[in-house]
């Protein structure tokens, strides 16, 4: 199991997970088949460009106008019969989710992949409440399973080997023979089938999250690629879905549009294998689906994001392809970063939820190679927000005083250029005449950072600024 | 901007180069009158403070972003060894200084002046290097702001295409981060060496028995690690090819050559 890891600790975490010789294969598997495949992913799609900006003005657009397209989509719903419930915080969201399944009646609720279930931690309050729930996304049902949590938005299990998955089944799966062949992928899956076509059976209640809500019908859009998503809503008779406040589109067109850039982005798929559209609960002559609906709307802090520098972030769709593209994601993996969000989102979203005393290295541990940015879909700025954090963090003296005050030393100097020259010209003749004619440097104090892994090069001899006047003057 | 017969280019040298490397500085120097501009060289530029900028410390910034707008008004370009250092100066201070009355168009027209070294060779010059050679094998790594910022990627490979003796492999991740990063190197060192051996990785596999970057920074971080792991890969800045002034030690390998009649 891993247990719950601290966003303080990221630089610890990291250290640990680079020591982990079979997560840092399954991460530059991830990272290298992500990046080989992504400009055909592209190239076959010639207004993919295109589709990003609309998709970016369709999210800015509804962010401006979120709570006429909320009560829109409130009111739509209700027509079809689902109700809608808003709740400010997790306690509010967790409460609701709760009381819906205690009056259904419930002792066994199936779930559905959702991210706001994570950050809500909503399995551990229903499980302590005497419910059965049980992780019908194949991935989270292995990571169910083994008691951690996800460490990609899309690909939950990514940390984890085949080997590793097959053991766990033995472990848990005690009334199969034990002799089984549980060697191949297709097995596994073959097995974790049949365990959870058992669940949505005997469930009562579906929780799923949902990838989009439409405004103009009150319809929410839930994709998947194993249909499980499907099977949770349709087969228990109280469907809850859940859903942060940013995930209204106004019209079907625009959901449309989003999942057109979604799986490209996210997996590579041109679309993902189920795509459902659930307006409310089942209607006379429907041959299937839930008797309630419910739809529980979260804030979660994100209405203080509206009016912040962090805005961007809203447009976030959870492709997970920042995190994909991350090298800082590719080395440390997604537990490291101690939230439910990870990599180059979660550096942006983990401040925002968890509070910047509590997440500020997530947003420095970045290189700021702008890969994230590059890929995101919904052309989020990501490097910019995470400047934005370290600023913050700068200002309220939460990172590294050693740090704040050498730049800040620095930076009094280079404001004061006869200074600064004078100081670099002694500062690198000193450092090029202990280089020697080596070169480099294994050790030099106050380096550590730099040298306990790598060799430093030493300085030329004299800065560029004084060897070029000197070459100037005799021929002036 | 002006536009005069010989055009009179700023060199932003850069702290890396200024501090660790005046080669490269020679060899932007060489480059740039071969590709016809006067050079010129203010002596009191310093850094573009992507140090104090990228930890928060954005007051610092935009008083350096001031003072080195200042210091280049009077060229018409403003010419960086780096793709990094560039991409401050042309994406970042305006953003910084947006919000500053006085000084938000001032930073919008410096902006439009900047280039990134092998990208004003190659987009505004024109210019092929000619009767130059380096006999060599070289896997060249993309710096995520010359990628990313200055939307510099042919550009060094076409320069080096024209130099005799130069053979470029293809480096399978060049468009990686080599985990260098500026403050992050050493404010997170496991995930920045975890990034950098990857890089290594990928350069040995090439066969190269020279990397080339157009930034510095990725330089010193990949030789670095190089010469810990005992792998005999040299790193050099591509400035330093192009302009014919690779014979010298290479990065981490030795003090500069001899400065006298060589720019």
């Amino acid at each position: 199991m891993v247990a719950h890891l601290d966003s303080l600790k990221f630089a610890d975490n990291a250290a640990r997970a680079r020591a982990d010789a079979s997560l840092q294969a399954a991460l530059a598997k991830l990272q290298r088949d992500t990046r080989l495949a992504r400009p055909g992913i592209i190239s076959r799609l010639p207004e993919f460009e295109a589709l990003r900006d609309r998709a970016v003005e369709i999210k800015d657009h509804t962010l401006a106008y979120l709570d006429h397209y909320l009560e829109a989509f409130e009111a739509n719903l209700a027509d079809a019969g689902g109700e809608m419930h808003w709740c400010r915080d997790a306690d509010e969201a967790r409460a609701t989710i709760l009381d819906i399944c205690r009056t259904a009646g419930a002792k066994t609720i199936a779930k559905g992949k959702s991210m706001v279930s994570e950050e809500i931690a909503l399995n551990d309050h229903l499980i302590a409440n005497g419910f059965d729930v049980v992780e019908t996304d194949l991935g989270e049902y292995i990571l169910q399973l083994r008691e951690e949590t996800p460490s990609h938005l899309v690909m939950p299990a990514i940390h984890l080997k085949k080997e590793q998955v097959a053991q766990t089944f033995r472990d848990f799966h005690t009334d199969l023979p034990a002799d089984r062949l549980l060697e191949e992928p297709a097995a596994m899956t073959e097995e974790a089938r049949h365990k959870l076509r058992e669940k949505f059976l005997a469930a009562d209640v579906g929780i799923t999250g949902a990838n989009m809500l439409v405004a103009e019908t009150g319809s929410i859009v839930v994709v998947t690629n194993e249909g499980n998503g499907d099977l949770t809503q349709t087969l228990p008779r109280v469907h809850i879905a859940i859903a942060t406040i940013e995930k209204v589109v106004p019209r079907i067109e625009d959901a449309l549009t989003i999942l057109r850039i979604l799986a490209r982005s996210a997996t590579g798929q041109e679309i993902t294998c189920y795509t459902t559209t659930a307006t409310g609960p089942r209607r006379a002559g429907d041959p299937d689906g839930p008797e309630e609906f419910h739809l529980v709307l979260l804030d979660n802090g994100r209405t203080g994001l509206l009016d912040d520098a962090c805005r961007d972030v809203l447009r976030c769709i959870r492709c997970g392809a920042c995190q994909s593209a991350c090298p800082v994601y590719g080395a440390a993996g997604g537990h490291a970063y101690g939230g439910v969000y990870s990599g180059p989102i979660g550096a942006v979203l983990g401040p925002a939820l968890a509070g910047l005393d509590k997440a500020w290295p997530l947003p420095e541990a970045s290189s700021f190679c702008g890969n994230c940015q590059a890929v995101c879909p919904m052309r989020i700025p990501l490097p910019s927000l995470m400047r934005r954090w370290r600023e913050a963090a700068h200002d309220r003296h939460l990172n590294k005083a050693r740090g704040r005050i050498a730049v800040g030393l620095w930076g009094w100097a280079a404001r004061r250029p006869g200074l600064y020259r004078l100081g670099a010209r002694i500062g690198i003749e000193l450092l090029a005449r202990l280089g020697g004619k080596r070169g480099r440097f294994r050790l030099l104090p106050f380096a550590g950072g730099w040298t306990a892994e790598r060799d430093l090069p030493a300085p030329e001899g004299g800065t560029f600024i004084d060897l070029w006047k000197r070459e100037q003057k005799p021929g002036s | 901007m002006k536009q005069s017969q010989t055009p009179i280019v700023g060199l932003f040298a850069t702290c890396l180069v200024d501090l660790y490397r005046p080669t490269v500085g020679f060899a932007t120097a060489a480059l740039l009158e071969r590709a016809g501009c006067s050079v010129e060289v203010p002596p009191r530029q310093v850094c573009c403070g992507q140090p104090a900028y990228n930890s928060g410390n954005r007051e610092t910034a935009e008083e350096i972003a001031r003072q080195t707008i200042a210091l280049f008004e009077p060229v018409d370009y403003v010419v960086v060894p780096s793709g990094s250092c560039a991409g401050m100066l042309k994406c970042h201070y305006p953003d910084l200084l947006a919000g500053d009355e006085a000084w938000a168009d001032r930073a919008a027209r410096f902006a439009e002046k900047c280039w990134e070294l092998t990208s004003f060779l190659v987009d505004v010059r024109s210019w092929t290097p000619d009767g130059v050679s380096w006999q060599g094998t070289a896997a060249y790594h993309d710096s995520c702001s010359s990628l990313r910022e200055c939307d510099v990627s042919d550009q060094p490979r076409a320069l080096l295409a024209n130099v005799q003796g130069t053979d470029v492999r293809k480096l399978d991740s060049a468009d990686v981060c080599c985990g260098f990063g500026g403050t992050f190197c050493v404010k997170y060192p496991e995930v920045s060496v975890a990034m950098v051996d990857r890089k290594v990785d990928d350069i040995a596999a090439t066969g190269a028995d020279t990397v080339l970057a157009g930034d510095l920074g990725c330089l010193m971080n990949i030789s670095g690690r190089l010469s810990r792991r005992g792998l005999d890969i040299r790193a050099r800045h591509v400035a330093e090819v192009l302009a014919g002034m690779a014979d010298g030690p290479a990065i981490g390998y030795g003090p500069g050559r001899p400065r006298s009649g060589d720019s």
